[in-house]
């Protein structure tokens, strides 16, 4: 019933690859011309992480790696290596450190340092046949947890295990678990939150899109251990893939009878239901979450109580994050003590990021808990591109805090991110060189969590609008010393008075920059000066005269004629009249525009 | 598709499937066909084929790859044997007969078929 | 041209979900898809069907930035201005693209074939700055690939 081919090749389909389609009907295509279509299975595959450089082709059973492939490598690919058995050279990862061509899969340096327990699937299987989840061991968790524990048992091991959950607040999931259990109820349900919204943040819809089965898994055990025969999965509509695989892989499973009625021919039953969003970034609040479900307006309410008591319909109801779901299966199947023995005292297990921003390997990567920033960096990042320096990284999104190099050597777990000011947040890393001005990045993140303040509650609403506000006369120089007290105590109030963590955490990242990066706002404020050069009202655009060569490209592509000069020798910005949009400087080839 | 109605049934499931997964994990047992032009002309395409099935059919974990000519165009079909780590023996002019043999003696009794053999590590 | 909308289809898709107030918000977004925007005519037959006023629909639209109460473009641009994109130079492609359409973001041109939106980020942010035009997804765009993205679509 399985056939069996001599060679698989594995296309990344995920929705970081756009141009993977394209590749797969090119190469259907040639299989068939070549008559090799009986020999060779195309598998698409979700997101194996190293985005950067994507297209991704792997070729097994060598386990090569092509990186970059367009349709138009597709022939080449299949006359050399499937026919011929070589490699196509100009397809390989180079390595920017050591300057060497990677030829296998599992050598590459983004691998080597991680640890894949959640991400195991990712990039493996065909995340469209449920099958292959089975063949790598999928579903065993669920028949040990039905017929050889009792569901408290399962909580037990949860609770042993020291999981946490992993959408950002780290509360223990097994406590979650037996506070639901223990609430009284006439009905109660689950909730899947993949609402994942953080700009910068796909860890949730690549293992939505790569391993759905794993998170399906994980909430029917959840289900079981806390005596709940519903659950749903919220996913943001945004992600169209996701919620394509999600339903496949709930038909799928509901034909093998693992979800369903009398699952495994045990007496527990489960149903999933996909609930879409429609676009509002606080629905990822679990109480805006539950009204959205419920068909209102996503907006928070107090707690407590909490979801745990009153949740979904006024019902108890466990909500986790998607995350944390998929590490469940694990933890049943490898036992507690083997999970904990991963990570550090407080935070168990790994830690799955989104490496983006002014960083060479863009991707999305999973660490042990307590691996120090640095390492995440440089050994697995690769370093920051074009030899800048390593500035600041955001972590947990615009509610979320930075750090800078002082923090290179940190273990990175729950309690010491929270000590320096940043949080784990949902794990997006956010990436940024020398050249970016601090104070520009933290209004940034204002404006954004402003613009998606429900308006609900004063202290987020106007809180926010103010704050922003004083940022935006800093970044123009227009501000005032005062003004950064002004923001502590703005912060103070909305970190202490808003209703949801949307507006408690709003200030984090103006917050955090201030400490570690103060003096740029103190020359923004006292100099009028803009150290990175990035804050339009504060910088002048120059000519060096010694670097420029008069070529004139400048001065044809300035739209405003604001600079002039003599064939061949020096030219000038006319100061009134520029606009300082830049082109000059990124059209000049000798470096020779620079700001002041 | 049936309901998997046990925790027994659904190991067997996976023990059917995993067989068609083998292909993307290394096995110990790698086995080359060379599959050059001069090797698809003697046959190779089909000693493929047949070996695919013979590792099938007595349920052996092996890698099938395909090489390139490698100039020993008259003893083609060559198809090359590698096994823990041992350096590989080559067989010259591997027939879709001759398949069943070399899989029985080579892969699973342990002898290697000297008078088949045309060179060795 | 309120007038001309045809409440047939509105009728089918509500039917099709039933009128629990959970499937509002399901409800909302098919229409929205259907007739490109939520006409005043449609959310007034929705609140009849659900039973519930109409500031209730209204809100709930309202609240949702994938649902919208205004017709747009006859091509939606929404362009990713999220901190991944913006970092890598998404703020001079967003001017290109501004410039070539004589808009700004959340309007749409004279000539009704464009509108610009942003979107909230979806995560590919190994190929930024990132822009979706109707379904088609751009990325590692420069400024000067702006004119001839365009011109696929006029």
């Amino acid at each position: 019933m399985h056939r069996i081919y001599r060679s698989h090749i594995l296309i990344c389909t995920g929705s970081g690859c756009p141009g993977a389609p394209i590749i797969v009907e090119a190469l259907k295509e040639e299989l068939i011309k070549r008559e090799l279509e009986n020999e060779v299975r195309i598998v698409q595959i979700g997101c194996p992480g190293f985005c950067s450089q994507g297209p991704l082709m792997i070729i097994y059973p060598e386990g090569i790696l092509y990186c970059e492939v367009s349709p138009d490598d597709v022939p080449e690919i299949v006359e050399e290596t499937i026919i011929k058995g070589r490699t196509v050279e100009r397809l390989l990862y180079e390595d920017p450190i050591a300057a060497q061509l990677v030829t296998h899969y599992s050598e590459i340096p983004f691998y080597k340092k991680q640890k894949r327990v959640i991400l195991k699937n990712c990039g493996l299987i065909d995340p469209e046949n449920i099958d292959e989840y089975i063949a790598e061991g999928g579903y065993e968790a669920l028949g040990k947890a039905l017929f050889e524990m009792s569901p408290e048992n399962v909580i037990e091991e949860i609770k042993k295990s020291g999981l946490r959950g992993r959408g950002g607040a780290g509360f223990p999931t097994g406590l979650k678990w037996e506070f639901t259990k223990n609430a009284r109820g006439e009905k109660k349900y689950i909730i899947c939150n993949g609402d994942e919204g953080d700009p910068g943040a796909f860890m949730d819809r690549s293992i939505l899109e790569a391993d759905p089965h794993s998170v399906i898994e994980g909430m029917v055990i959840a289900g079981y251990a806390i005596g709940v025969n519903e659950g749903f999965i919220y996913c943001r509509a945004e992600y169209a893939l996701a919620i394509r695989h999600l339903k496949i892989a709930i038909s799928q499973a509901m034909d093998y009878g693992l979800i369903g009625e009398n699952i495994l021919g045990s007496d527990f039953s489960f149903r999933i239901t996909i609930k879409e969003g429609a676009g509002a970034f606080v629905c990822g609040e679990e109480t805006a979450l539950m009204a959205s479900i419920e068909g209102r307006r996503g907006e928070p309410r107090t707690r407590p109580p909490y979801p745990a008591v009153k949740g979904l319909w006024g019902m108890p109801t466990n909500i986790n994050n998607v995350k944390t779901y998929a590490n469940v299966p694990r933890i049943i199947l490898n036992g507690w003590e083997w999970f904990s023995s991963i990570g550090t005292e407080t935070s168990k297990g790994t830690m799955v990021f989104a490496l983006t921003g002014q960083i060479n390997n863009i991707g999305l990567i999973e660490v042990p808990m307590g691996i120090t920033l640095g390492e995440i960096i440089y050994d697995i990042g690769g370093g920051i591109p074009r030899g800048k320096k390593f500035k600041a990284v955001q972590t947990g999104g615009p509610l979320g805090g930075c750090l800078s190099t002082e923090s290179l050597n940190t273990p990175i777990d729950y309690e010491s991110l929270k000590e320096t000011g940043a949080v784990m947040g949902s794990g997006g890393m956010i990436v940024v060189d020398e050249d970016t001005c601090m104070v520009e990045f933290a209004e940034y993140f204002l404006k954004f969590s402003t613009d998606e303040s429900c308006g609900k509650c004063v202290p987020c609403r106007v809180g926010g609008k103010k704050m922003l506000e004083i940022l935006n006369n800093i970044t123009e120089g227009k501000g005032k010393l005062e003004d950064l007290d002004e923001i502590e105590n703005l912060a103070k109030f909305m970190e202490q008075a808003s209703l949801c963590a949307l507006g408690q955490l709003t200030p984090g990242p103006v917050m955090s920059t201030l400490k570690l990066f103060r003096d740029e706002y103190v020359a923004h404020i006292v100099d009028k000066r803009c150290p990175a050069g990035q804050c339009i009202s504060l910088i002048t655009f120059y000519i060096d005269e010694e670097k420029c060569k008069g070529c004139g490209l400048c001065l044809k592509n300035c739209p405003v004629n604001a600079i002039s000069g003599e064939k061949k020798k020096p030219h000038k910005i006319d100061i009134e009249l520029c606009t300082k949009c830049g082109t000059c400087r990124d059209v000049c080839k000798f470096d020779a525009v620079y700001t002041k | 598709m049936p309901k998997i109605k046990s925790l027994e049934e659904l190991r067997k499931l996976r023990e059917e499937t995993i067989k068609s997964m083998r292909v993307r994990k290394s096995t110990s047992t790698k086995i080359t066909v060379g599959m050059g032009t001069c090797g698809i002309a003697a046959g190779a395409r089909e000693v493929m084929h047949a070996i695919l099935d013979e590792l099938e059919k007595r349920k052996i974990d092996a890698n099938v790859i395909t090489v390139g000519c490698i100039g020993l165009c008259a003893e083609e079909p060559l198809v090359t044997i590698e096994r823990g780590g041992q350096p590989g023996i080559t067989y010259g002019k591997i027939n879709v007969e001759k398949v069943p043999k070399l899989i029985e003696e080579h892969l699973i009794k342990g002898d290697i078929i000297d008078e088949w053999v045309i060179s060795r590590g | 041209m309120e007038r001309k909308i045809n409440l047939e289809k509105a009728n089918e898709i509500m039917k099709k979900h039933g009128n629990n107030p959970e499937k509002l918000i399901e409800v909302l977004s098919e229409l929205n898809s259907e007739y490109g925007y939520l006409p005043k005519k449609v959310l007034k037959q929705v609140s009849k069907f659900f039973d519930l006023p109409l500031s209730r629909i209204y809100g709930t639209s309202s609240f949702y930035t994938m649902l919208v109460t205004e017709p747009l473009g006859e091509n939606i641009i929404r362009f990713c201005e999220n901190a991944p994109c913006h970092v890598v130079g998404a703020p001079e492609v967003l001017e290109s693209l501004e410039k070539e359409l004589g808009i700004k973001i959340g309007e749409t041109t004279k000539d009704k074939k464009f509108t610009i939106l942003t979107t909230s980020c979806i995560g590919i942010c190994g190929v930024g700055p990132v822009m979706i035009i109707n379904n088609d997804v751009y990325g590692n765009l420069k400024p000067e690939d702006i004119p001839r993205i365009l011109a696929n679509y006029k």
